[in-house]
This record gives structure tokens, sequence and C-alpha cells, in this order.
């Protein structure tokens, strides 16, 4: 059993779009460390990019001055995750369905879809500036 | 010189692209990756590009607008996309968004070859 379960981990990020692949990583590296599958790493890294990559470019507008905080933390069964960026938020239920016709076409606006679709759980906070994600393991013989 | 981010292979008509970079098409190299694509078509004049993604272990939605312009540059100048070798967990990005009903995915690439 390691130290690190269920403590949390905190970092603040640059508004950096370089800064996804070193956070993507540090989490990758916890969930091999308390086993989860590949399905699940696959889910929670692109989750966890997805968000990132949201609060760096349309919260934070990639503005230098601006920071991500980000605090997760991982058990024997979940992982959770909670990014605050510092701009204005959002209402993520006036988001257009990216899988409507009409929408199709377009060539952005499938985080949010992507980050519910491949978390267990997903909540907006704030102003819409905090999300806070989960991810129950898999048991192995499911995945 | 920059570093090569795709390889191609012509088999008759057809413009084989494979990967390099396995591990991730993610926000911070799509653009490059995007711009090598983009030029295939556009500089070199190719309109049947099949990009096998047999290398390629994590996407992001960033991937997907690429693949949506490069289908749609395609379209444009009577060319043909398809994507193949993709896997599970990927396809799964593809199949949420919808994108496997506009794009053209095949099992394989000798599938992939056979569908232009």
């Amino acid at each position: 059993m390691t130290d690190d379960r269920a403590r949390p981990h905190e970092l603040f990020v640059a508004s950096d779009l370089a800064e996804v692949r070193r956070v993507q990583d540090l989490v990758e590296a916890t969930l091999q460390a308390n086993r989860f599958g590949e399905t699940d790493q696959f889910a929670v890294k692109l989750a966890v990019e997805e968000a990132l990559v949201n609060a760096i470019k349309h919260g934070n507008q990639l503005d230098p001055a601006k920071r991500v905080r980000i605090l997760y933390s991982v058990d024997d069964e979940t992982f959770r995750i909670h990014i605050t960026d510092e701009g204005a938020g959002f209402n993520p239920d006036e988001l257009p369905d990216p899988t409507a016709d009409d929408f199709l076409e377009r060539p952005c606006g499938r985080g949010v879809l992507l980050i519910k679709s491949f978390m267990t759980t997903v909540d907006f906070l704030g102003r819409g500036n905090e999300v806070v994600m989960s991810k129950l393991k898999t048991p192995p013989d499911t995945e | 010189m920059s570093r090569q981010r795709i390889t191609v292979e012509d088999v008759g008509d057809v413009a084989v692209v494979q990967f390099v970079d396995k591990k991730i098409l993610d926000e911070q190299n799509i653009q490059m990756i995007g711009d090598d694509l983009f030029r295939l078509v556009d500089e070199l004049g190719r309109r049947k590009l099949l990009l096998n993604f047999a290398n390629v272990d994590f996407m992001s939605s960033a991937a997907l607008g690429k693949l949506i312009r490069l289908h749609q540059r395609l379209t444009q100048v009577g060319g043909k996309l398809v994507l193949c070798a993709i896997s599970k967990d990927i396809m799964q990005v593809f199949t949420l968004t919808k994108l496997d009903k506009m794009l053209k995915i095949v099992k394989d690439e000798q599938t992939g070859l056979g569908s232009f």
C-alpha cells in the first residue's frame, strides 16, 4: 500500500498547452501505480486533456498571467480531479449538441461531451470555471 | 530540418499514411501533423488518403477537428479520406461523437485500400 493513496496532489500550471502533456504523464503514472487498467487510463487521460485544454484555451484565454489549479487524488477504487481556471466561466448546459446533424461538420466543440462520456462523474462548479471529475476503477475482468 | 511526424507510402494512387509518434494525437502536436497531411493534398496533389492508426495509442478531440477539415478538403477536390486500424479505445471517441457516420472507417489497411 502506498502513502499516496487518497492524499491529494496539488499543482498550478501556466496557461500553456505544453503543460497538458506533463499533467497527463503525472496522472498516468498515478493510475498505473494504483492498478487502473489501460482503458481506464485512456479515459482519464482523455478527459484530463479535454478539461485542461478548455481551461487553458477558453478559460484563461492562453493568458500567461493566469494559471490553472489542479487537485487530484486516487484510492483503491476512484480517481478524482478538480481543475480550476481563472476565466469568466461558462454554462455547460448552454453548449450545443455536437452530435446534432447541423453540428457534425464543425471542427471543435466536442470536449465536454467526451469528458462526460468517459468519466464516471462530472460536475461544473462556481461560475463554470471549475470542473470536478471522478473515474471509478473498472474491474479487471470487464475491461 | 523538422522532425518527421508521418510516413507516406504510395500504394497505387493511394497515399498510405502512418503516424510516427506512437503515443499521441493531441492538442500539442496535431497542428503540425495536420499541416503535414494538408500538404499532401494541397501541395503534392494527393487525392486518396488512407490514414493507418495502428501506431496510435491516444487521440483527443483536437485530432477530430483536423480529420474533419481534411475530409472536407478532400471532398472539395474530389478526393477521399479513409481511416483504418483504429484501436478500441480510440474508436469509442469516433462513435460517441458520431463521427463514424461522417468519416469512412475500416478495420485494416487491406480493407482500406479496397475502399477507394
